[in-house]
């Protein structure tokens, strides 16, 4: 989510280039968090009275996924 | 929850109106990258608003280390100029300002007036002076260290005040808070034992970078400074972090990374080199998570509030303004996480450094 319009500033830098690496991150990032998403649904269908702890849990995971993401998204944006 | 979905609809048609003034007297054409980049950068100028086209901002004291001596000065003497045009002369020495950075001036200007020298990549090549002004960011720093001071040092005292060791006021807000850092964060990674030895590091870690990130968020005056989206600020953070881990490191830390024990030879010997690394990844990390994701957060709203000014139209205002109030409060949760999650993995490197287990 937050690598979508920080790729209109990448474009700038380097070309396309940069742009490309940035929606490769935006990709990863994508699949990343949506495994963590479904596997946390079903976790929490099958034992809803963990649901708030699953949820937590999910969000800090999903913050470590996003974060290599925007590894990526700060290499392209120095070039 | 309608209320909310109205009142976001009217304000959006009060940004329409006044862009629409504005757009009929600008004759250049907007630059997205340049904004955004500016608003996120740091500068020597607090900018507040503009009336009547022009710019109303609080001139910072700059505050130079030369090798004559101390030289500080209001920049308001480089009168807005940032492209190296305006020489301020202090103590037999002139400085100019290009792109918020501050040089040595050159002894004769360039064709454009400039009075800075170009290498062929277009970045100036003068010498610079040790630049410890306060500038937008630093004074945004000293501010949110005030309302910490404030808020922590009020909860404090409202627990003398009590009678049964119930507090009152902020500090009924800041207990959670604080004891959320205490149990689910220090006692599960660093123990019980040593828990209550780098508690105040974390705590001060957690509220001192969510305030700071709450802080960019808000729009108006004194608030506005992106300075968790600085590399700078998040490097320092990490460095401590860092420090703290090396120096609490025991015996067994140093051996799991240079020779970790219950592994054949040749795997040891390929482990030591990555683990090495790893050392230095950690913080890297801690660094580059915290910056990437506030400044992120800071471009997005920044851009779909310019789509105004790219589309020209005043009809696209209720379309952009309502994803930015919608991106800011998903910002309000980024914010907090983040925080949380500096603070977390802080504990868990200063707490498998500290740890002590049998093989």
């Amino acid at each position: 989510m937050s690598l979508v319009l920080l790729q209109e500033v990448a474009v700038t830098s380097y070309g396309p280039l940069a742009a490309i690496g940035a929606g490769l991150a935006a990709v990863g990032a994508g699949i990343g968090i949506g495994k963590i998403g479904g596997s946390a649904m079903e976790a929490m269908a099958r034992q809803p009275e963990k649901a708030a702890s699953l949820q937590t849990s999910a969000i800090v995971f999903i913050a470590f996924v996003e974060a290599v993401a925007l590894f990526a998204v700060v290499v392209s944006l120095i070039k | 929850m309608k209320n909310l979905i109205f009142l976001v609809f009217f304000f959006s048609f009060s940004v329409s109106f006044s862009s629409s003034l504005e757009s009929d007297s600008n004759s250049k054409d907007f630059n997205v990258t340049e904004m955004i980049m500016h608003h996120i950068k740091d500068s020597h100028e607090f900018h507040i608003l503009d009336w009547n086209g022009k710019g109303v901002s609080i001139p910072l004291p700059v505050i130079l280390w030369t090798d004559n001596g101390l030289v500080t000065f209001s920049s308001s003497e480089f009168h807005h100029d940032d492209e190296g045009t305006e020489v301020v002369t202090k103590k037999d020495m002139s400085f100019v300002k290009f792109h918020e950075e501050i040089y040595y001036a050159s002894q004769q200007p360039n064709l454009s007036g400039q009075y800075v020298v170009f290498d062929k990549n277009k970045y100036p090549t003068n010498l610079k002076p040790l630049d410890f002004s306060i500038t937008k960011l630093v004074f945004s720093m000293f501010l949110s260290m005030l309302l910490l001071v404030l808020i922590f040092g009020i909860s404090a005292r409202n627990y003398s005040k009590s009678n049964n060791g119930v507090p009152s006021g902020i500090a009924k807000f800041t207990e959670p808070l604080i004891l959320f850092i205490r149990d689910e964060v220090a006692i599960p990674n660093i123990g019980e034992k040593n828990h209550k030895k780098y508690m105040p590091y974390l705590l001060t870690l957690f509220f001192f970078i969510w305030i700071n990130n709450l802080m960019g968020l808000i729009p108006f005056f004194p608030f506005s400074a992106n300075l968790t989206g600085n590399i700078a600020f998040t490097a320092v953070l990490a460095v401590i972090t860092f420090a703290i881990t090396t120096f609490a490191g025991t015996k067994d830390y140093w051996k799991h990374i240079f020779w970790m024990p219950g592994l054949p030879v040749p795997m040891k010997l390929f482990l030591a080199p990555i683990e090495f690394l790893g050392i230095f990844i950690k913080p890297i990390s801690l660094m580059i998570r915290l910056f990437a994701n506030i400044s992120a957060g800071h471009i997005i709203v920044l851009s779909l509030i310019s789509l105004i000014f790219i589309a020209e139209t005043v009809w696209i205002a209720p379309l952009s303004v309502g994803f930015s109030v919608f991106i800011s409060v998903i910002e309000i949760l980024v914010v907090a996480i983040q925080a949380y999650i500096f603070t977390m993995l802080s504990a868990l490197y200063i707490g498998s450094a500290m740890e002590e287990h049998e093989h």
